[in-house]
């Protein structure tokens, strides 16, 4: 065991320890392991451990029933190999890019900056209301949500067709995706309200007002000195939205991927296969290709953001 | 180049609370003019009124000889320089320097070739193609003022322009400041809570308190001649001793037996028994352990050192009074002597309204 304390004079116990700078606790290395043991075990039971199993199941012929399920074989690459090789998960790829560019980074963050922007100014309880209406949106679980969205846009009795005068209109038929795409923008925008709104209040308003002072226009205003000033805000939020948006499952209590596949983005397209389709090892190979996917994003943000700080 | 002229200017917030209470002030073209009082007395709001980042609510400004009570800030003329700069961190010195002729959708090559020249003239050589993060708070300072003045505007508005830099910048600052105002001549208005940094750089001085105007004079007027024991406690580095007493038999009597000679050309303005204050600044208190015409009788508290001279802190019948010494003739504490003011600086002020008398 190797513990920072140097030693200390006989008969004086209560002589201070001398600490390594990074031994902040002065707990010394065992003793601190012992602190993070339990929740080192969880992140490696929950998280760590079914990683690697989805690794081993997507190179296996495993299946929800019969043989495989009992016995499956080792079969390499043969899970990638179909999965690429199969049409259907290229329109899926295609659905989920159409998905998360609409709905994450030109909705939610679109709405989100113009919505904050326009409460910046408002005071008191008006934008107490606006806020809080929009991060109900977001708290609400999302099945509730997605409820509050198949009573919406029902063909029999919907609000939708009620307010149109449209009886009988099938919208989640009609424009399925569109549909999944403004729930999204509905559930999401609130965070990308949240961040741009205090992102707003950090930009020096002696800033904004020496803009204003030459004559700066409002969009002026916006490109010389809000943009600029919150740049770092936008590319966090455009990482967070995209990657949330690639991943979300929640469009499936809407759509159920249907109509005929329409609506069928990665997530949703990984569970078909996987459980209702038997398929669990081609659904954890095709599961490790969007692990990589997203990993690509994350790591092409990271660039993008040291970039910008060494400029 | 333009005068400033605000009539009965207002600035109420919500709630009835007015920052600026029924302002006149005028500011003659070409002057160096400083707004001076303690935080909150609205001598900001004021600059930001004349600035247009705040809505005047009654009253009227004119800037040269327009009626811009109303006008949009980047139409009034008048350039600002803030407390912290307000420099863009994106932008270098030059495009900082140039931002507003590119609002004035002035040529990029035009732009820079400004930007050089006003960063030239104001000791920016070599720092052009810098960020403000990159630059020491003197020369941020110099880029704030160069932007400022690059599209020649009428009036120059500076808050608080030397509260940001360390001590010894702030007097090299100060210098600076005053040539540049001169060489350009343009009307400039600035804010500041330091009265020595008013009375350094000033041509004249308003004097706020609470939103209204306390007094408009040159740094020697309110030095010499305060409207009111406020004036007078403010101005001044050692403030004013100001002793409550009353005025009996043709003097001014300040305790049991202790009275002092009425200042110059009030003896008509003054009643028997009325009740007064009598000011005299420390420096114009002479200490002397020899009883002579005039002299009070004092003992020494406190001694404060000040380099070249000593302020010493006297009782007086109860009263505390500080007078300045010259080094080499500093007493201790505890010794005995007398005070002897300088009759012709003593000054008197009605104790009910505040307001000098005479």
């Amino acid at each position: 065991m190797s513990t920072s304390t140097t030693t200390t004079p006989a008969g004086s116990a209560i002589a201070p320890r001398r600490r390594r700078a990074d031994d902040v606790a002065g707990l010394g290395t065992a003793r601190a392991g012992i602190f993070v043991a339990p929740a080192l075990i969880l992140i490696g039971l929950f998280l760590l451990f079914p990683a690697i199993w989805t690794i081993w199941l997507g190179m296996t012929d495993y299946r929800l029933t019969g043989l495989q399920a009992a016995s499956p074989e080792f079969v390499g690459l043969d899970n990638y190999v179909e999965a690429l090789t199969d049409p259907s998960f290229w329109n899926s790829l295609w659905l989920t890019l159409v998905f998360v560019v609409a709905s994450g980074i030109v909705g939610q963050t679109l709405i989100g900056f113009a919505l904050a922007w326009s409460v910046r100014n408002i005071h008191g309880w008006v934008k107490a209301l606006i806020e809080g209406l929009v991060l109900a949106a977001w708290v609400i679980p999302a099945s509730v949500a997605s409820f509050l969205w198949l009573v919406l846009m029902d063909r029999r009795s919907g609000t939708l067709n009620g307010l149109l005068g449209t009886d009988g209109y099938a919208w989640l038929i009609e424009h399925p995706m569109e549909a999944i795409i403004l729930f999204n923008i509905w559930v999401g925008t609130a965070f990308s309200m949240q961040l741009f709104s205090s992102a707003l209040s950090a930009v020096p308003p002696s800033q904004i007002e020496s803009a204003k002072m030459v004559g700066a226009s409002g969009w002026q205003q916006l490109r010389d000195v809000i943009i600029p000033n919150i740049k770092g805000h936008i590319l966090t939020n455009t990482l967070l939205i995209t990657l949330w948006t690639f991943n979300t499952f929640t469009p499936y209590l809407v759509t159920a991927g249907g109509p005929n596949g329409k609506t069928e983005i990665l997530s949703v397209y990984i569970y078909e296969t996987a459980i209702p389709g038997g398929q669990l090892g081609l659904g954890a190979a095709i599961s490790l290709i969007m692990l990589l996917i997203n990993l690509v994003i994350a790591l092409a943000y990271i660039r993008v953001s040291r970039g910008r700080k060494k400029a | 180049m333009a005068g400033i002229n605000a009539t009965r200017l207002v600035k109420e917030y919500p709630g009835g609370v007015r920052g600026v209470d029924e302002v006149d002030v005028e500011i003659i073209d070409g002057e160096f003019f400083a707004l001076l009082g303690p935080s909150g007395c609205g001598k900001t709001t004021l600059l930001r009124s004349i600035a247009g980042l705040e809505a005047i609510s009654s009253g009227q400004l004119i800037i040269g000889d327009r009626d811009v009570t109303d006008a949009e800030p980047g139409a009034r003329g008048v350039a600002m320089v803030f407390q912290d700069y307000a420099l863009f961190p994106h932008m270098d010195v030059a495009d900082n320097i140039a931002y507003p002729l590119r609002i004035k959708r002035v040529k990029r090559d035009e732009r820079r070739a400004t930007a050089e020249r006003v960063g030239d003239g104001l000791s920016l050589q070599g720092l052009i193609e810098r960020r403000p993060g990159q630059l020491s708070g003197g020369q941020q300072q110099r880029v704030a003022l160069a932007r400022a003045v690059a599209t020649r505007p009428d009036v120059l508005l500076l808050d608080e322009p030397l509260s940001n830099l360390d001590a010894r910048l702030r007097l090299e600052a100060r210098t600076f400041l005053k040539e540049l105002q001169r060489d350009l001549g343009v009307t400039t208005v600035f804010v500041t809570h330091d009265q020595a940094e008013a009375l350094a750089l000033a041509d004249r001085i308003a004097v706020m308190k609470a939103g209204k105007l306390q007094q408009i004079g040159t740094p020697r007027e309110v030095f010499q001649r305060p409207n009111n024991t406020f004036v007078a406690g403010f101005i001044g580095s050692n403030p004013m001793n100001l002793v409550p007493a009353t005025v009996s038999a043709g003097s001014i009597a300040i305790g049991d037996g202790v009275s002092t000679a009425l200042p110059p050309g009030t003896e008509d303005h003054v009643r028997e028994g009325q009740a007064v204050v009598w000011g005299v600044r420390p420096e114009y208190l002479r200490w002397t352990t020899t009883e002579e015409p005039g002299a009070i009788a004092a003992e020494v508290s406190v001694v404060e050192n000040l380099g070249a001279s000593v302020l010493i802190a006297v009782n007086v019948d109860g009263h505390k009074l500080q007078v300045v010494v010259p080094e080499d003739h500093e007493p201790a504490p505890g010794d005995r002597g007398f005070v002897v003011p300088t009759g012709s600086k003593t000054l008197l002020f009605d104790a009910e309204s505040t307001e000098r008398i005479g």
